[in-house]
């Protein structure tokens, strides 16, 4: 053994192992920081991106069922169709003709439409071939094994009711969004929300295990409308025989639960499928509440209101509307439809006197008219929710002369919705207490005192004179009062009158203690040719007076009238007395109708 | 000495015993949430044909079908006023 040179002092090989060892470590602990904290973030989404997926649960969208929990709108599952459209040309090229031919198209436009969509996209993109398409259809074209083609689950909505509820429900487009009527209005609501679930899927996209719920899926929730599809069907049939019959453009009618103040039906002519959706896009408008008229006589129930409220009339303060004509400021003339020589404030409703009108609203301040009219509802929208709602217009009192002042008394010079006009009766009906309109049943829907209830009472009292012994009397239903108002006015258009015409009525039933409140517009009764019918009385009426006989049969509210048609027999078995006759001829009822202003 | 090891042996059992219970927790996670996901398909795919019979029945009970077959096929009336007994406790 040669002698070595000293080796280092045990102490010094000692500390350089343990500085070698402590810069691994340390490079060990950088090494891990940098990978576990640092680019966390990175690697984790490398090695997720490879094998985790997470993937959408699809929710189905709520039922839209009506106050007896019949459905009107139901989402029910199909299929969509969707294709990588670089795939399909180049690997499934020979199976295009047998995809075309389960799809219904032909081969041409597939290839065309793939061809496109690849084109546009530089092939990154998947396409709908087709959807909604049938679940059997599906399974079948599933069966074929096309490369890059495959079916997700879509919903789509199917409206039992079709044209009936149409404008009403509205519908969905087809990502089951809602587009119109109340399907927007409660889009939030119906639609819910997709979960995610994350899921590890190996390299052919199978999906191996399910791994955790990422988003519990909140299925749409349920609605419960305040719409009764039977009385909807009625006035449904009644309004469209009436349109038919009277040859008229278009109309609308709303029948409303005045206990607490909802929609029990809504129609409008004409109308669409919801569930086959073509043609004209006006024929979707739900006019009872986008479309404005005015509403003529219907609105002197509020003028007289107005001159009650006052205290400088009472329904027995005799008014002499002779001549029968009345010259407003301006030149422009104001006639009834005959002399009524001397009426009192009832006869200026029951005979309907334009100039009657006038002289209770020339008394009244312009201030505590327009509030009346405001108070109402009349100028605002109802509140019911409804998209595209109009408000309507009533001007100002500011801008109000003696002019605006008499027009808007009978009826002219203001814009309302039908659905505002009935809610105004309602708010009649209820005692003078108005209650916004509602679409959902069971809404908490608190009312406010608009009119005194005396006053409210003398209004429906006096508006059931219109109905029995007014022009009317085709609004009459057996066996129950009626209150309400004709109205006829003529058509605006670009600052001028035509002679078209829209026929009112707004009434409700029983008298002796309102349940139902109607309202019937119908626009261009005989088309705008002379001779035929458009008073009011005669066109619309007739269809409040056939829907609601049915409507109180089937909600089974009390006859209130039964000691004009209904004795008993000594004996003590009924005998069936038939109600007299309604008088039928026109000339007699036009007697009482209101004068249209020229 | 024994103490320690005594105390080390029982914390590794329960390290070793800890690791088990999160392997069988996650498997038993696992299990239930593909329990889980089958029971949500069944129920939708109740749902659905639940929504779909619904829907048939609405289409049976249309009220224009229903009254045209009660008319027409069965020639039923509403009856009118006259014909109805009002009875009056």
């Amino acid at each position: 053994m040669t002698v070595r040179v000293r080796p280092p002092s045990l102490r010094k090989r000692m500390s350089f192992v343990v500085m070698v060892l402590a810069l691994a470590s340390t490079a060990l602990i950088v090494r891990a920081v940098d990978l576990q904290i640092v680019r966390k973030d990175f690697y984790q989404g490398e090695g997720d991106a490879r094998h985790l997926r997470d993937i959408p649960i699809q929710v189905s969208r709520g039922t839209i069922f009506d106050r007896n929990g019949e459905p009107l709108a139901v989402s029910t599952p199909v299929e969509a169709i969707w294709a990588i459209p670089r795939e399909v040309l180049d690997k499934g090229r020979d199976q295009l003709p047998d995809l075309a031919r389960a799809l219904g198209v032909d081969v041409e436009s597939l290839t065309q439409r793939l061809t496109q969509r690849l084109a546009q996209t530089a092939g990154r993109d998947f396409m709908y071939l087709k959807r909604p398409v049938d679940p059997d259809v599906a399974e079948e074209i599933l069966a074929m094994h096309i490369p890059g083609v495959a079916s997700e689950r879509a919903f789509r909505r199917y409206y039992p009711s079709g044209e009936v509820a149409g404008h009403v429900l509205g519908f969905t487009n087809v990502d089951d969004r809602g587009q119109e009527g109340l399907e927007l209005a409660f889009d939030e609501w119906l639609a819910g929300q997709p979960g995610v679930k994350r899921v590890i899927r190996d390299l052919r996209g199978q999906v191996v295990e399910n791994v955790e719920l990422v988003r519990e899926a909140q299925p749409g929730r349920d609605l419960t409308l305040s719409i009764d599809r039977r009385i909807q069907y009625l006035a449904y049939r009644e309004l469209k025989s009436a349109i038919i019959s009277n040859s008229a453009t278009s109309g609308s009618m709303i029948v409303l639960d005045v206990r607490n103040g909802e929609i029990l039906a809504m129609v409008n002519q004409p109308s669409y499928n919801p569930n086959a959706r073509s043609g004209d896009a006006a024929y979707r408008r739900n006019r009872a509440l986008t479309d404005v008229i005015e509403p003529g006589s219907t609105m002197k129930a509020f003028t007289v209101a107005a001159g009650l409220e006052s205290g400088k009339w009472k329904p027995n303060t005799p008014v002499d509307t002779t001549p029968g004509t009345y010259l407003l400021a301006g030149g422009y003339t104001i006639r009834d439809i005959r002399n009524f020589g001397l009426l009192d404030v009832t006869g200026i409703i029951t005979k309907s006197s334009n100039v009657g009108a006038i002289k209770i609203s020339l008394t009244l301040p312009n201030e505590s008219f327009y509030d009346l009219l405001h108070r109402f509802g009349f100028g605002e929208v109802s509140g019911s929710g409804f998209p595209g709602e109009s408000p309507g217009f009533l001007p100002p009192p500011r801008s109000w002369g003696p002019v605006e002042k008499a027009t808007i008394s009978y009826g002219y010079g203001l814009n309302v919705t039908p659905m505002q006009l009935a809610q105004a009766y309602a708010a009649l009906a209820n005692g003078g207490r108005l209650r916004p309109p509602t679409f959902v049943k069971g809404t908490l829907n608190p009312d406010v005192e608009v009119l005194s209830p005396q006053i409210a009472a003398t209004m429906v009292s006096m508006l059931e004179t219109v109905v029995t012994v007014g022009g009317g009397a085709k609004a009459g239903v057996p066996n129950y009062r009626v209150a309400g108002k004709t109205g006829t006015a003529r058509r605006a258009t670009g600052g001028s009158y035509e002679s078209r015409h829209v026929s009112l009525f707004a009434g409700m039933v029983p008298v002796t203690d309102p349940r139902l409140v109607g309202v019937v517009v119908i626009h261009d009764p005989g088309g705008g040719r002379g001779g035929a019918p458009y008073y009011g009385g005669l066109v619309s009426a007739p269809v409040f007076s056939k829907v609601m006989t049915e409507a109180l049969r089937l909600l089974d509210v009390p006859p209130d009238n039964v000691q004009n048609w209904y004795t008993g027999s000594p004996d003590g078995r009924p005998t069936i007395v038939p109600p007299p006759p309604a008088p039928d001829e026109a000339s007699d009822l036009s007697r009482y109708e209101e004068g249209v202003p020229q | 000495m024994i103490l320690r090891i005594g105390v080390m042996a029982v914390l590794a059992a329960v390290v070793v015993g800890s690791a088990i219970g999160v392997v069988y927790a996650r498997q038993e996670s696992r299990q239930r949430f593909v329990e889980l996901t089958r029971l949500t398909n069944e129920r939708d795919d109740l749902n659905f044909e639940f929504g779909r019979l619904q829907l048939e029945q609405a289409t049976w009970t249309e009220n224009n079908r229903v009254e045209q077959i009660a008319r027409e096929r069965l020639g039923m009336v509403s009856p009118t006023a006259a014909e109805t007994v009002v009875i009056k406790r």
